[in-house]
């Protein structure tokens, strides 16, 4: 048996990558709508999801029952094939392009094969992530289509309308970077901003490098908004506009697709954004020198944050609730401490810092959900077009005539 | 290894069945779209060719393809809108009267 | 390997350019005409034209079908009817186009020039942009000339007439 994974290695290591991530990122995209229903909650000086377990923290599994026995109705007179598509290729695609993403510099050993922490390291890494998000289109396009309403129909169109017009600010506010970095894989990328400039301020893109990519942060960042159909651009899904946008006539599993794609999309933008612009997973100091007690920062959080659970979990009213915070919080401990051991002390390093910059982003998100109010459509394309396309151009031109003088 | 003759095969293939398609259709849509079938074709054909002749203005001929068909698609599309208004039919074979 | 893809991703851009033939609805022919291009672009990177696939995937599959889909849409193009199929083209035509498709597979196939791999490419973007930009330059600016215009002609024809005042 070991003798056949050892000598198809490369599809049996990739079978583990997937499963791996997929556990991850699906249980990610389930406790990302917990965070977020607190983090909105909170910004609106209320409670949120607190019953249903600690703190509310088995509402998504809640939700995830309810989605399961939930009545299924499929209109009369959709086209069936195409209904039953839609959500598929919204989670599909949005899923894709996770595989991608290197969470690591380490590369680890499965079943006698070297492989990355990525599931696939591609040297045209980004041109293939922009390839699979344009085809996340057609999840939007052909869900209103086939509801064969005119509501679904109207917000399909324009979320498809916006989603293709905010892609090229999307793509241009990154050549900046491509420029700079040289390449267009993601590990080049990452790599490209390794180092300190003056010993302390890490080279990551947006400081660094002949131009500071500021703006091409900003620009990226407004784009994946909008690219996502996340408030403030959400017009053509919100519930006072057009009942529910493209997914008003889904429910139960396949609505389930559909948000799962657009939480799954959120991570991929957040992501990439931490990648390009924030240095991915390096640290942000140094990690010579008298600053190596830097690399028990992870293990600290760890332990902190088990400790303050099980502070709370002691405090807590329902005996349950107790319980379940206490072992959560024994749980984060025992992470601290596996951390902090010399076997992995290195190897934990990488994923930390991305996983906490992604989680940055993620809460800005949720942020700007809570603070902004919405755009009118035609305001929107406006900005699409008029403001933010400009103004990737203008970075593109800059970002160049700054590589230009460098290399004179 | 595949020879390259399959690949041009295939791509023969796929030409003829989008020539199929634009002489048996007649929603000016689906016509159209055979053409862009036909000229998919052509692309694979192209570089096809230059992965095995090492040369890469097959490639540079596709990008020029893609770019050409992207613009031929767009205005299409708008003169089959205008159709569509005037006449009210997306049937080729009733868009028969020279006037209105 | 490679063989197995090959005859993989070939059977899908066939099965779906049938499809494209042979389906009543448009929508459900845009959709097959996504899965050849998307079949298309598995082949160009078994070519080892990587950029190209990408490019495949952004402009053509990604740009120019959303495109088709829309204007599918807003016409609300309906269910096709059914052609008769005329007994000269089901009789005669067919046999002939088969005879002349056997014959142009025999004699492509006996010609052989080589094998076709994405190993004898490597690395492709760099040379690709170099020609692009030193080479080719010229029709490369003229191809963005093509696309303002053809911007500018799509928006003046798809204009509403009452807009024209």
């Amino acid at each position: 048996m070991s003798d056949f994974l050892i000598r198809h290695s490369l599809i049996a290591s990739s079978v583990v990558k997937i499963a791996v991530l997929l556990f991850m990122v699906l249980t990610a995209l389930a406790y990302l709508t917990w965070f977020e229903r607190k983090v909105v909650a909170h910004i609106q000086s209320r409670w949120g999801p607190y019953r249903v377990g600690p703190h509310g923290l088995l509402q998504p599994l809640a939700d995830g029952l309810k989605f399961i026995m939930k009545e299924d109705p499929m209109p009369a007179g959709v086209d069936k094939f195409v209904f039953v598509l839609a959500p598929l290729l919204a989670m599909t695609v949005a899923l894709t392009a996770l595989g991608i993403i290197p969470f690591g510099p380490q590369e680890i050993e499965l079943f006698g094969r070297k492989t990355s922490l990525a599931i696939v390291d591609l040297n045209l890494g980004l041109l293939f992530l922009f390839a699979i998000s344009s085809l996340g289109v057609y999840g939007v396009a052909l869900a209103g289509w086939a509801s064969n309403s005119k509501y679904p129909l109207l917000g399909g169109l324009r979320s498809s309308a916006q989603m293709v017009s905010y892609e090229l600010a999307l793509t241009l506010s990154v050549v900046g970077v491509v420029l700079m970095a040289g390449s267009l894989s993601l590990r080049d990328i990452i790599q490209s901003q390794s180092g300190w400039s003056w010993h302390f301020l890490p080279r990551w893109n947006l400081f660094a490098g002949p131009l500071p990519q500021v703006l091409g942060f900003f620009c990226y960042f407004t784009a994946a908004i909008a690219e996502t159909n996340r408030a403030p651009f959400d017009l053509a899904e919100a519930e006072q506009e057009l009942v529910g946008g493209f997914h008003t006539e889904y429910s139960s599993m396949k609505f389930a697709m559909f948000f799962m794609a657009e939480y799954a999309n959120m991570v991929t933008v957040s992501c990439l954004a931490t990648i390009l612009f924030f240095g991915g997973w390096l640290s942000p100091c140094p990690v010579t020198g008298h600053w190596i007690w830097t690399l028990y920062l992870p293990a600290a959080v760890f332990v902190l944050g088990g400790l303050g659970l099980i502070w709370d979990g002691l405090h807590y009213t329902t005996p349950i609730g107790k319980f379940e915070l206490t072992v959560l919080g024994a749980v984060l401990v025992g992470v601290g401490g596996l951390t902090a051991a010399p076997f992995a002390i290195h190897f934990a390093q990488g994923p930390f810092w991305f996983l906490t910059k992604v989680l940055a982003f993620l809460f800005v998100y949720v942020w700007v959900r809570g603070t902004l109010p919405r755009f009118r459509y035609d305001q929107l394309m406006a900005i699409g077009w008029k403001l933010l396309l400009p103004v990737s151009l203008a970075n593109v031109v800059f970002t160049s005539l700054a590589l230009v003088v460098k290399n004179k | 290894m595949v020879p390259v003759s399959y690949y041009v095969v295939l791509s023969a293939v796929l030409f003829g069945l989008g020539i199929i398609g634009f002489l048996f259709k007649r929603n000016i849509i689906t016509m159209f779209m055979s053409i862009e079938l036909m000229l998919n074709a052509v692309n694979l054909a192209f570089i096809a060719f230059s992965s095995v002749l090492g040369n890469l203005a097959g490639q540079v001929y596709v990008f020029f393809v893609i770019v050409v068909a992207a613009a031929e698609a767009a205005v299409g599309l708008a003169i089959v809108i205008l159709i569509a208004r005037n006449r009210k039919t997306l049937n080729v074979e009733r868009v028969n009267l020279l006037k209105l | 390997m490679t063989a197995v893809l090959f005859f993989l991703l070939a059977a899908v851009a066939v099965a779906a350019a049938v499809s494209l033939i042979l389906q009543r609805e448009p929508i459900h022919s845009a959709l097959s005409l996504i899965v050849v291009m998307a079949a298309l672009a598995g082949l160009y990177l078994l070519l080892g034209a990587e950029f190209i696939s990408a490019v495949q995937i952004i402009v053509y599959a990604g740009a120019i079908m959303v495109l088709f889909i829309f204007v599918i849409m807003l016409l609300n193009a309906g269910v096709e009817e059914r052609t008769q199929f005329s007994r000269m083209a089901r009789y005669i035509g067919l046999p002939l186009a088969f005879v002349l498709g056997a014959g142009l597979v025999y004699w492509i196939t006996r010609w052989t020039m080589g094998t076709a791999s994405a190993a004898s490419m490597g690395s492709v973007t760099r040379p690709l942009a170099m020609m692009l930009f030193q080479d080719y330059v010229f029709p490369f600016e003229l191809t963005s000339i093509l696309i303002l215009i053809a911007i500018v002609g799509a928006v003046v024809l798809a204009r509403r007439e009452d807009e024209r005042q």
